[in-house]
C-alpha cells in the first residue's frame, strides 16, 4: 500500500513536468499540424543554460541564497530558450509551411540532432551534477509516504504555469488569435491576425515553459546533460497525443496519466512479468502507449483540435 | 434492358445531418445516366458511398447481380466501377502514360516473386499495360502528352487523362463526377463526344454534372437528388417538366431565404 | 543499368560509353585505389557498401512508398542478432550463411509485418513517431535481455561472431594464390558489392514494375490511388516488409564482417543517419541513394583524418572530436537539404516506364 501511493506521489511529479513539455508539442501540433520533433532538446538547453548560469553566480556572488540563484537561473534559461524556440521556426519550419508532410518532420529531427550536438560541444558529452537549490531530502513522511521539498515545488509550479497558459489561451487577445489561427490559418489572416507573429508566439511560449520544465527535470534527478531532452521529449509527445493533440486540457492529463502509468509500471512490472522484466524496461512503457492510443483512440481521451492547414 | 447497377435504400448521415436518406435507383446496361441535384443535394456523397470511400448506415448495391463490398474501395473497382473526380486527382508527379498504366494495376497480377526474378509473364503483362495505356491515351486523344509530367497538362488534359485513368480499370460502369466543370463550350463538346464513344464502346455511364444542357443532350435518363431524396427520375424531357424538381432548383419554399 | 548510368551528371548524356566503362571501373578499383591511403580506407568502403544496402531498403519505404520509418535500424539489428545468435559461441551454434542470411532476412520481414500491420493506417507524421519508438524498443530489450536468461548478452553484446564462409572459402582471411596476396578487406568489398548489385537491380526491377508504380501513386495521391483500385494498406506492408528484409540482411553481413553485435550499434542515430542518407542523395532514387550512402560515409572519415590533426595544428587540442563532427554534418546535411534542395543532389526522375517504347511511338 506504502509502495502504492509512493508510486502515486513519483508519478503525479513526473507527470506534472512531462505536462509541461507536452503543452508545447501540443500547442504548435495544433497550429501547424508540425510534431516539432526538437522541443526535447529546447527543455535540454533550459536546463543546461541554467546550469552555466549556475556556475557563474557562484563565481560572482557566491552569497546569494538558493531561491535567488535558481530564479537568475530561470531568468536566464528561459529568455535563450524562448529566442531558440523563435529562431527554430522563423529560420526553419517557416520556408517549410507549404511544403509536403515529411519535409518539416525530417528537418525537426535535423534541428533536434544539431541542438543535441551544439549541447554536446559547448557543455560536453559527460553528466553534470545539477546542484540541489531546492532540498531533495524528503520531509516527514506522511502515512508511509516520503515527498521532496522539490518534488513539492514541481507540482505547484507546473500548475501554475498551466493555469497561467490556460488563462493566456483562454482570456487574452493573443490567446483569441491563436485559437482563430488553430482553427483555419487563411481565415484568421482575413480576420486580420498577423499569422506569422502568432505561430512565433507559440513557439516562444512553448520554449518558455520547457526551459522551465528542464530547469526543474534537472533539479529533481540532480544532473543534466546534453541527451536529457530525448526521452523527456518523446514521453511528453505521447502526453500530447494521449490527451488529444492540440488540446492543451488534454496535454495536461496526458502527461500525468502517463507519469502515473509509467511510474506504477516500473514498480509493479517485475510482478506482472513473473520476475522477467524489470525496471530497467521503464522507458517502454511510453512508446506502448504512444502504440497502443494511436492504434486504438488516435484523437485521444478528451479529443484533438488540429488546423486544418488549408 | 438489362440492369447493370442497382441502388436498395442508401443511406448515408454525418453526425446529426442525413446526406443521403433511402436513395433507391437502377442503372441499366449500355445507358448513360445521369445525376443531378443542387449544390449539396448528396450526389457526391452518393458517389462515395457506391465507390467505397464511405459505408453507408443503410441500403446497399447491387452490381451485375451480386452486392458490392462496402468500404473497400479497391474491391469496387476490381468489380468494375470507376470514378473521376470532381476537383481532378491524378498522380501529379508522374507522366500522363503512367497514370493510365497505374490505372491498369487492378487487372494485372504479377507479385513481388515475378517482378524479381522478371519471369515471363510479368514482363509480358508489363507490355501489355504500357501499350494498353498508350492505346486509352489516344482514345481520350492526349497521346502526344504521354510523357509529359501530369501536374503539367492543360486542364481540359488532366480531365482526359483522369478519364483515361479510370478506363484502364477495365469498368462496366464509368462514374464521372462534373467532368464539364470549368470547361469551356468547346471543351465541353469534346467531352461530349467522347462520353459517347465510351458509351458506344460498351461502357455504361454514370454522370454527376451542373450543365443542363450538357445532361439534357447526353444522358438517356436522369435522376435528381435534393436534400439527399430522390425527388425525380425518367427521360431528361420529363424531368425538365417535373414541378419538384423545378422548385428545387428554383430554390422554391424548402429551401428558405 | 542505363537509367543509372544516364543520370550521372554531364558525363551520363553526352558520352554514356565513357561514363559507364569509367563508373565500372572506378567500382572495381576502388579498394586498390583506397588501399593507397591505408586500409582504414578499404574498411570504409566496405561499410558504406553496408550502408548503401540499408539506404537502399529505407529508400523502399521512404522514397517509393511515401513512409517515413524512423525506427528502421530495428530491421538491421534483427539480422545482426540473427546471425549473433546462429553463428557465434554464444549458444554454440556456427550454421551456415546460406540458412542465417535468409533467416535473419525473414526473420527482419516478420518484424515488419509485425510492426506495420497496425500501424500502417496511421497518419505519416504519427507512424514516424510509432516507429522511432518501436526501434527503441527493440534496442531496449536487447540492452536487457540478459536477466533473468541470458539471450542477448546485455550492453556487452556477443562476441567471435563466424564470419563469411562462401563455399567453404573463408572471407575473413588473406587469400593467397601463389605469391599473390588478397586481404579480407578487399574481399569483403567485392562480396559486399555483389550485394549491391543484385540490391539495385532487384530494387530498380520493382521501381519500374506494377508494385512500383502503385508505391508512387500512393505516394502522390493515397485517396486516388484507392479509387483507381490500388490496395493501399497491402502496398504499404508489402514496401515496409520487403525494406525489413533489405535491413534483415544487412544486419546479417554486418555482424559477419564486424565480428560483434552490441545494441549501441542500433541506436536512433542510426537510423537518423542512414535516413539521412536516402534524403542526402534523393528520396525515391536509387542513383542519389547510393551517392547519399557514399557521401555520409565517406566525409566524417575524412572530416576525422583532417579536421582532428588540423585542429591539434591550431589549438593544440581537440576541440570536436569525430563523432561529434559526424553528428554535425548529418544533422546539417539534413536540414539544409530539406530547406533548400528537397529532392536531393540527385533528384529521382518522374518517369518509370521504359523511354524507348516511348521513343518508338511518339509522332
Amino acid at each position: 500500500m506504502d509502495i502504492l501511493l509512493q508510486q502515486i506521489v513519483n508519478g503525479l511529479v513526473v507527470g506534472s513536468v512531462y505536462a509541461l513539455i507536452a503543452l508545447g508539442y501540443t500547442m504548435v501540433y495544433g497550429i501547424l499540424g508540425l510534431i516539432n520533433f526538437a522541443h526535447g532538446e529546447v527543455l535540454m538547453i533550459g536546463a543546461l543554460t541554467a546550469l552555466q548560469t549556475l556556475g557563474v553566480l557562484e563565481r560572482i556572488a557566491p552569497d546569494l541564497g538558493p531561491l535567488a540563484q535558481l530564479a537568475i537561473a530561470l531568468g536566464v534559461a528561459v529568455p535563450v530558450c524562448m529566442t531558440l524556440g523563435f529562431l527554430m521556426e522563423r529560420l526553419a519550419y517557416r520556408r517549410l509551411r507549404n511544403a509536403p508532410r515529411l519535409a518539416p518532420l525530417i528537418t525537426a529531427i535535423g534541428v533536434s540532432f544539431l541542438l543535441q550536438t551544439v549541447a554536446m560541444i559547448l557543455w560536453g558529452r559527460n553528466y553534470h551534477t545539477f546542484p540541489q537549490l531546492i532540498p531533495t531530502t524528503p520531509l516527514e513522511p506522511v502515512s508511509g509516504v516520503f515527498i521532496t521539498p522539490v518534488q513539492i515545488t514541481i507540482v505547484v509550479v507546473s500548475a501554475l504555469m498551466m493555469a497561467g497558459l490556460l488563462v493566456l489561451v483562454n482570456r487574452t487577445r493573443l490567446g483569441r488569435a491563436m485559437r482563430a489561427t488553430a482553427e483555419n490559418h487563411r481565415v484568421a489572416s482575413l480576420m486580420g491576425v498577423d499569422v506569422n507573429a502568432i505561430i512565433g508566439a507559440t513557439f516562444v511560449i512553448g520554449a518558455g515553459l520547457a526551459a522551465v520544465a528542464g530547469v526543474m527535470f534537472a533539479s529533481n534527478y540532480g544532473i543534466a546533460h546534453y541527451a536529457m531532452g530525448f526521452l523527456p521529449g518523446l514521453k511528453a509527445f505521447t502526453a500530447a497525443v494521449l490527451g488529444g493533440i492540440g488540446n492543451l486540457g488534454g496535454a495536461m492529463l496526458g502527461g500525468i496519466v502517463l507519469g502515473l502509468v509509467e511510474s506504477l509500471g516500473a514498480g509493479y512490472i517485475e510482478h506482472l512479468s513473473f520476475g522477467f522484466l524489470n525496471s530497467s524496461y521503464q522507458d517502454i512503457f511510453a512508446f506502448i502507449i504512444l502504440g497502443l492510443v494511436l492504434i486504438f483512440r488516435p484523437t485521444g481521451l478528451l479529443g484533438e483540435r488540429v488546423s486544418d492547414r488549408a | 434492358m438489362i440492369t447493370l447497377l442497382e441502388a436498395r435504400g442508401v443511406g448515408k448521415r454525418f453526425g446529426g445531418l442525413t446526406a443521403l436518406a433511402d436513395v433507391s435507383l437502377t442503372i441499366r446496361q449500355g445507358e448513360v445516366y445521369g445525376l443531378i441535384g443542387p449544390n449539396g443535394a448528396g450526389k457526391t456523397t452518393f458517389f462515395n458511398v457506391l465507390t467505397g470511400a464511405y459505408v453507408p448506415e443503410d441500403g446497399e448495391f447491387v452490381f451485375e447481380g451480386s452486392p458490392l463490398p462496402q468500404g473497400k474501395p479497391h474491391q469496387v473497382v476490381a468489380a468494375g466501377i470507376a470514378r473521376t473526380f470532381q476537383n481532378i486527382r491524378l498522380f501529379r508527379e508522374l507522366s500522363a502514360l503512367e497514370n493510365v498504366m497505374c490505372g491498369h494495376h487492378i487487372r494485372t497480377q504479377a507479385g513481388v516473386w515475378g517482378i524479381l526474378t522478371q519471369s515471363r509473364q510479368a514482363r509480358e503483362e508489363e507490355r501489355l499495360t504500357t501499350e494498353r495505356a498508350f492505346e486509352l491515351l489516344t482514345y481520350v486523344g492526349i497521346e502526344r502528352f504521354a510523357d509529359t509530367v501530369a501536374k503539367n497538362l492543360s486542364y481540359g488534359d488532366q480531365r482526359r487523362l483522369e478519364i483515361a485513368r479510370a478506363l484502364a480499370t477495365e469498368p462496366r460502369l464509368l462514374a464521372l463526377d462534373e467532368p464539364a466543370a470549368g470547361m469551356n463550350a468547346t471543351e465541353t463538346g469534346r467531352l461530349k463526344s467522347l462520353i459517347e464513344q465510351i458509351r458506344h464502346d460498351g461502357v455504361t455511364v454514370l454522370l454527376i454534372e451542373h450543365d443542363v444542357k450538357l445532361v439534357m443532350g447526353l444522358c438517356d435518363r436522369v435522376a435528381v437528388l435534393d436534400f439527399g431524396k430522390k425527388i425525380a427520375e425518367d427521360v431528361p424531357a420529363v424531368v425538365q417538366q417535373n414541378p419538384a424538381v423545378i422548385s428545387a432548383y428554383l430554390g422554391g419554399g424548402k429551401h428558405g431565404h | 543499368m542505363n537509367d543509372l548510368v544516364a543520370s550521372i551528371p554531364f558525363l551520363g548524356k553526352r558520352h554514356p560509353a565513357v561514363a559507364r566503362w569509367g563508373t565500372l571501373a572506378l567500382i572495381i578499383l576502388a579498394p586498390i585505389l583506397a588501399g593507397y591511403f591505408g586500409r582504414t580506407w578499404i574498411r570504409v568502403l566496405d561499410f558504406a557498401l553496408l550502408y548503401m544496402l540499408l539506404a537502399l531498403g529505407l529508400n523502399l519505404v521512404v522514397g517509393f512508398a511515401g513512409l517515413l520509418d524512423l525506427g528502421y535500424i530495428a530491421f538491421y539489428a534483427v539480422g545482426a542478432y540473427t546471425w549473433a545468435f546462429l553463428a557465434s559461441p554464444h549458444f554454440e551454434l556456427h550454421w551456415p550463411i546460406w540458412a542465417i542470411l535468409p533467416l535473419g532476412a525473414g526473420f527482419a520481414a516478420l518484424a515488419g509485418i509485425i510492426l506495420g500491420f497496425p500501424v500502417l493506417r496511421l497518419r505519416g507524421d504519427y507512424l514516424a513517431i510509432v516507429t522511432l519508438g518501436f526501434g527503441e524498443i527493440v534496442r531496449i530489450f536487447l540492452n536487457n535481455l540478459n536477466y533473468p536468461v541470458n539471450i542477448t548478452n546485455g550492453p556487452q553484446g556477443i562476441n567471435g561472431l563466424d564470419p563469411l564462409v562462401l563455399f567453404g572459402w573463408d572471407l575473413s582471411r588473406t587469400l593467397r594464390l601463389g605469391d599473390f596476396q588478397i586481404h579480407s578487406l578487399y574481399l569483403y568489398y567485392y562480396f559486399f558489392l555483389l550485394c549491391v548489385a543484385g540490391a539495385v537491380i532487384l530494387i530498380h526491377r520493382l521501381q519500374i514494375s506494377r508494385i512500383g508504380r502503385a508505391w508512387a501513386a500512393m505516394r502522390d495521391d493515397e485517396l486516388a490511388a484507392k479509387a483507381i483500385g490500388i490496395d493501399t494498406r497491402a502496398m504499404k506492408l508489402l514496401a515496409f516488409s520487403l525494406g525489413a528484409t533489405f535491413g534483415g540482411v544487412a544486419g546479417g553481413l554486418f555482424g559477419a564482417f564486424q565480428g560483434f553485435v552490441s545494441p549501441e550499434s542500433f541506436s536512433l542515430m542510426e537510423s537518423i543517419a542512414v535516413l539521412t542518407m536516402v534524403v542526402f542523395g534523393g528520396m525515391g532514387n536509387i542513383v542519389g541513394v547510393i551517392v547519399g550512402a557514399l557521401a555520409l560515409t565517406f566525409l566524417p572519415e575524412i572530416l576525422r583524418h583532417v579536421a582532428v590533426p588540423l585542429q591539434q595544428t591550431l589549438f593544440g587540442h581537440v576541440i570536436l572530436d569525430p563523432e561529434v563532427l559526424r553528428m554535425l554534418l548529418l544533422a546539417l546535411a539534413m536540414i539544409f537539404m530539406m530547406l533548400w534542395k528537397p529532392a536531393g543532389l540527385v533528384p529521382a526522375q518522374a518517369r518509370y516506364s521504359r523511354p524507348g517504347l516511348l521513343a518508338r511511338e511518339r509522332p
